[in-house]
């Protein structure tokens, strides 16, 4: 009974790591290079689908999304290298599109915020510590 | 004293996630800015809708200021838009051009013929990729083009007169005062 209860919460967790990518949207048809297939399917998930938000247009069904895709299909068949592609798509629709932003001056917070922050969070930490261990010196000199 | 700015810390980086998230409300997300405002309108040719045999054009849209406005047929605030573009045309301001965009011809031209028909042309774009190059992510879209043929003001979303009264004619207006 255990086990049984065991097994099948373990084969409902493997089920979810082997969930298969959504990939059924995507009606290009592929390509004969399998170099060029990887690379337009990278390409496809850095593009954000600007009308379903939260989606690539690699995993949306929405038409905007299908002419991206066969917009990219295009380029990558040109001979087109992944920055031209990417700046293709920058130049027309804004830095928005692509989901990994350029880091520019006003990107700089965006990337450095995070580190920016553990930086503040360090140097209170240390602040705090010292400040513990001064107190713990004052508390045992009046301790002895 | 110091004591006392240090705890005011917390409450000065609270005001501040409040201003900017309050800002925040007030944005519309899906409403993009588009990076081609001063540029030149896109290399283009399309057929028109009514008159195939007749390439639409960047040419098209030179030397003089106009509208172009992206529709379709399927678009429902288009229909509502359609209204106040008859209304708009019938002042003979600038010539609006229309742009039908991912759309089928007969549904398009019955549109036209059913509801009023306030273009001077309309580029015919069946499968939207011409769309692309002019940063197209639906319908209705209005771009505002100056008489050099640059991109000057770009308006997502249905028009209104209310629209057309504050962020359009005071532009069409300067556009025209630049010209002369």
């Amino acid at each position: 009974m255990r086990h049984a209860l065991i097994l099948s919460l373990a084969a409902v967790l493997l089920s979810c790591l082997w969930l298969p990518p959504a990939r059924a949207v995507d009606s290009e048809p592929p390509f004969s290079n399998p170099q060029l297939q990887q690379r337009y399917e990278n390409l496809i998930h850095e593009f954000r689908c600007l009308v379903c938000f939260d989606e690539s247009i690699a995993n949306s069904d929405a038409d905007l999304a299908a002419d991206f895709r066969r917009q990219v299909h295009q380029m990558v068949a040109q001979g087109k290298s992944d920055r031209q592609i990417k700046d293709f798509m920058a130049d027309r629709y804004g830095d928005f599109v692509l989901y990994q932003p350029p880091v520019q001056p006003n990107t700089w917070l965006l990337w450095g915020g995070p580190f920016l922050l553990l930086l503040i969070a360090l140097v209170a930490l240390a602040f705090i510590l010292r400040r513990r261990a001064h107190m713990d010196t004052v508390d045992g000199e009046e301790g002895s | 004293m110091k004591r006392s700015l240090l705890y005011l810390l917390p409450i000065v980086v609270l005001a501040g996630l409040i201003g900017f998230f309050w800002r925040g409300l007030y944005l519309n997300p899906r409403i993009l800015p588009s990076p081609l405002i001063g540029k030149s309108v896109p290399v283009f040719s399309l057929p028109e809708l009514r008159h195939p045999e007749d390439p639409i054009t960047q040419q098209s849209l030179m030397g003089h200021v106009s509208l172009v406005n992206v529709w379709g047929t399927w678009c429902y605030a288009c229909r509502e838009e359609q209204q106040t573009l008859m209304a708009f045309a019938r002042q003979n301001v600038v010539p609006i051009y229309g742009w039908d965009y991912k759309d089928d011809r007969q549904a398009a031209l019955a549109w036209l013929s059913q509801r009023g028909d306030p273009y001077a042309a309309v580029a015919f774009d069946a499968n939207g990729d011409a769309a692309i190059n002019w940063g197209v992510y639906g319908a209705p879209e209005t771009f505002l083009i100056d008489a050099h043929g640059i991109i000057r003001y770009k308006y997502i979303g249905p028009l209104t007169l209310d629209v057309i009264q504050h962020d359009l004619l005071p532009r069409i207006q300067a556009l025209r005062h630049e010209g002369t």
